[in-house]
């Protein structure tokens, strides 16, 4: 408890990458995820690590791909505008299958929009945002401490499936500070890269590519990748619920407003009204079941997010047919407060 | 008896899927040699960009990494950055290279990455089907340049390797053409140079390569060749535009 | 317990340090905490808004807008906050800067001081922001002077560290004054 260290949610991130093993870090500056690019640029030279400046968010994902083809551990950050123009790079690192971290501080769009927290981005992240047909893992830290831990979490499940991971986090999330543990729950765990591109010294050449052209070919690959992200489905999704036992009313929230949603919660029981939260961690693999379960059992659902219903989608394919899924959004750069989410959910009873 | 000629070790054995008469065979033979040369098939990786370069994976007896359209210097970049050990090599073309790549070439030879490039100027988008690149002569016709290139609204040809040449990164840069058996020559012994300089440390090197594209321009592989030297030399002149010799730059 | 303070300011009046002082000095306490500062636009031109809670349970929201506390440096800072200060709730100025017929709020426990005067009078004018601190710290009952003095070495550059007797004597007279208030 007691070494537990003020830390902003943007330095937890950066450090958690480089105690994953991250020796590598190419970026682009972008308010608000500077910390981050700042930090490693600081930090990776005094342990033999990478850092490059790169000449723009394109160029970026690109040399992230040419480190993470040759086996390392490699990631880069931005904010909405430049996640943009990594997109194409995420689409070939999906279909090439290499492995990466991308991380996402959430600022307000479209266009250039504005550096406060917003949630945006959770339709680019969570369903597609690149060309083609392909998923990334995406994660949603909603403290200091997660910032911390889901980026080790990223490298580990990108390395384990072969696959882009995102981390997002609306600006407050980079931005704010909190008490963390900078040190990992559990030892990092590595995966063999029995395909990364080393020379072919006593091997058959390798290949990592995403163009298929032959008869057929294409569309196995894709059957493969589903069948992949299906795997995820099965074994990876992380969710928080509380109070759902009991709950008469479910708040499904990420990131800043599932926190505000906690303390909305809190003031209704005190009320006597039943609220509980589920809060998903994995956006990819989303917690499908988990919700259609949960929504049998409470019925009502108030999705809170900062965009106007994004995820809101998901969780009305995901709701038992019975259940009313109602929204409370605030998009481009306001953040809902606890008042609002408990009139909002007192409309409900 | 002495072996005088042999398929090379970093070609794989098999028919290529370039036309009759295009030069990106040369080409390939001539970096496949210079690696087997240098002795370094196990350490080299190929990184080809979009086109009809892209196929590079298929004929190359090396590892190899697929990278998007104009993006293969800043992936060599990552690549170089994380096995230092390795001969890292990019293959591009001018769509790839001169046009949507500008940016990732121009700030790989700026930072002085430690890699090489192949540049095969062709004038035209190969794999597309002959449309305007940006080092289309004037007056040439494509299918985006029906009327020809007209510099007054479409510029004039770029010359890649002059403009690299003036990066303070730059350790090497050459134009060679591959359309006669002595300019053959020339470009073999460019090649085998850019990948002597990243060897020994030197910094980025460039060889440009002009090549030929009988199918989308129209003509015969003959004239073809003939076309390469009546009218590309001319606006493309060859010869190396920088050269490296110590390492006073450190 | 749960406490949420907003602290503001303009740069250079020292905010974020007084916040970092309480932020960490209740996290060695065993509590939790978030410490929201303000960013980009919101910076520029000066501004500085630090929101701060504080509980012995998890925190829920760290954006708050009914802050129990509001501890405000300059006159821009307490208009824009004053009107969402709770009932019965803390508002500690600063009386240099802040005249007074701007104070709207009857219903709060309202400290005015002028730490900027006070801190040429113990000789350091750098000491205003400590003098506030120093006031806060009397007022609530989850962090005393001995808390600060603890941390004081982590959280002040290591080029001020000669300065952290200044600093908790500063503090110390902002006890005082509250006390007598």
């Amino acid at each position: 408890m007691l070494d537990r260290k003020l830390t902003k949610g943007n330095i937890a991130l950066a450090e958690g990458a480089i105690q994953a093993g991250c020796m590598f870090y190419f970026g682009y500056p972008i308010t608000p995820q500077n910390d981050i690019p700042e930090y490693f640029a600081k930090n990776l030279p005094k342990i033999g690590g990478t850092f490059v400046p790169a000449e723009s968010e394109i160029a970026s994902i690109n040399m992230v791909m040419g480190a993470a083809a040759s086996g390392k551990r490699a990631m880069t950050s931005s904010s909405g505008p430049g996640i943009s123009l990594m997109q194409e790079g995420i689409s070939y690192m999906a279909g090439s299958e290499i492995p990466c971290v991308i991380v996402n501080i959430m600022r307000s769009g479209p266009g250039l929009g504005g550096i406060d927290p917003t949630q945006g981005d959770y339709n680019q992240a969570v369903h597609g945002g690149g060309h083609g047909d392909y998923s990334n893992i995406v994660l949603a830290p909603a403290s200091v401490q997660e910032m911390f831990d889901l980026t080790i979490k990223a490298f580990e499940l990108a390395d384990k499936y072969r696959n882009p991971a995102m981390i997002i986090a609306d600006a407050m999330i980079g931005q704010f500070q909190e008490a963390c543990r900078l040190i990992p729950e559990h030892p990092v765990k590595s995966y063999d890269k029995n395909w990364s591109l080393l020379g072919c010294e006593s091997r058959e050449p390798r290949l990592l590519k995403s163009l298929y052209l032959g008869p057929g070919e294409q569309e196995t690959h894709n059957l493969d990748l589903q069948k992949k992200y299906r795997t995820m489905e099965e074994h990876e999704v992380l969710y928080e619920s509380i109070g759902l036992e009991d709950a008469e009313v479910m708040i499904i929230a990420f990131g800043t407003p599932s926190r505000v949603a906690k303390t909305a919660i809190k003031e209704l029981r005190k009320n006597g009204i039943k609220a509980g939260l589920f809060r998903p961690i994995t956006l990819f693999p989303f917690p499908k079941k988990e919700i259609h379960e949960y929504s049998k059992k409470t019925g009502k659902i108030l999705v809170v997010e900062m965009n106007t219903g994004q995820m809101l989608n998901d969780v009305i394919i995901a709701s038992d047919r019975n259940s009313t899924v109602s929204f409370f959004g605030r998009p481009g750069g306001g953040i809902p407060y606890p008042d609002e989410i408990i009139s909002h959910a007192m409309k409900l009873l | 008896m002495n072996r005088i000629f042999e398929h090379p070790k970093s070609l794989k054995y098999t028919n290529t899927h370039f036309c009759p008469g295009c030069t990106h065979g040369v080409a390939h033979r001539l970096i496949a040699d210079a690696i087997d040369k240098l002795n370094i098939r196990e350490k080299t990786i190929g990184i080809p960009g979009v086109g009809c370069c892209v196929f590079l994976y298929k004929y190359f007896n090396i590892d190899v990494l697929e990278a998007p359209h104009g993006r293969a210097p800043a992936c060599a970049t990552g690549m170089k950055r994380a096995q230092p050990d390795k001969i890292i090599f990019s293959y591009q073309g001018d769509g790839d290279m001169a046009a949507i790549g500008t940016s990732e070439i121009i700030h790989a030879a700026n930072r002085g990455e430690n890699i090489s490039v192949f540049f095969i100027n062709n004038s035209v988008y190969g794999m597309t089907g002959g449309q305007m690149a940006p080092t289309t002569l004037l007056g040439q016709q494509t299918t985006t340049s029906p009327y020809g290139r007209d510099f007054k609204t479409e510029g004039y040809p770029i010359k890649m390797a002059e403009m690299l040449a003036t990066l303070e990164g730059v350790a090497y840069s050459s134009r060679v053409s591959l359309h006669s058996p002595k300019h053959i020559n020339q470009a073999s012994k460019a090649i085998q140079k850019a990948l002597e300089m990243q060897i020994n440390e030197m910094g980025f090197s460039v060889v440009e390569m002009l090549s030929t594209c009988p199918t989308n321009w129209r003509v015969s592989p003959t004239e073809a060749l003939e076309t390469v030297d009546r009218e590309m030399i001319p606006y493309f002149p060859l010869g190396v535009y920088k050269e490296r010799k110590g390492k006073d730059f450190l | 317990m749960y406490h949420d303070v907003i602290m503001t300011g303009f740069g250079g009046q020292g905010i974020q340090m007084i916040s970092q002082l309480v932020a960490v000095a209740s996290i060695k306490k065993g509590l939790n905490i978030t410490y929201l500062p303000s960013y980009g636009v919101e910076k520029r031109g000066g501004r500085t808004n630090v929101t701060l809670v504080i509980s012995d349970e998890e925190i829920g929201s760290p954006i708050t807008n009914t802050p129990s506390g509001l501890i405000a440096m300059d006159l821009i800072g307490l208009e824009f906050y004053q009107p969402i200060v709770a009932r019965n709730g803390l508002l500690i100025v600063n009386a240099d800067l802040i005249p007074d017929d701007r104070i709207k709020r009857d219903d709060l426990n309202i400290l005015k001081i002028k730490c900027n005067e006070e801190a040429l009078r113990i000789g350091n004018q750098k000491m205003a922001n400590m003098i506030l601190l120093g006031c806060y710290i009397h007022e609530i009952d989850f962090l005393d002077i001995d808390d600060i003095s603890r941390i004081m070495h982590e959280v002040l550059p290591a080029h001020h560290a000669e300065s952290i007797p200044d600093n908790l004597n500063a503090i110390k007279r902002g006890m005082e004054l509250a006390s007598s208030k």
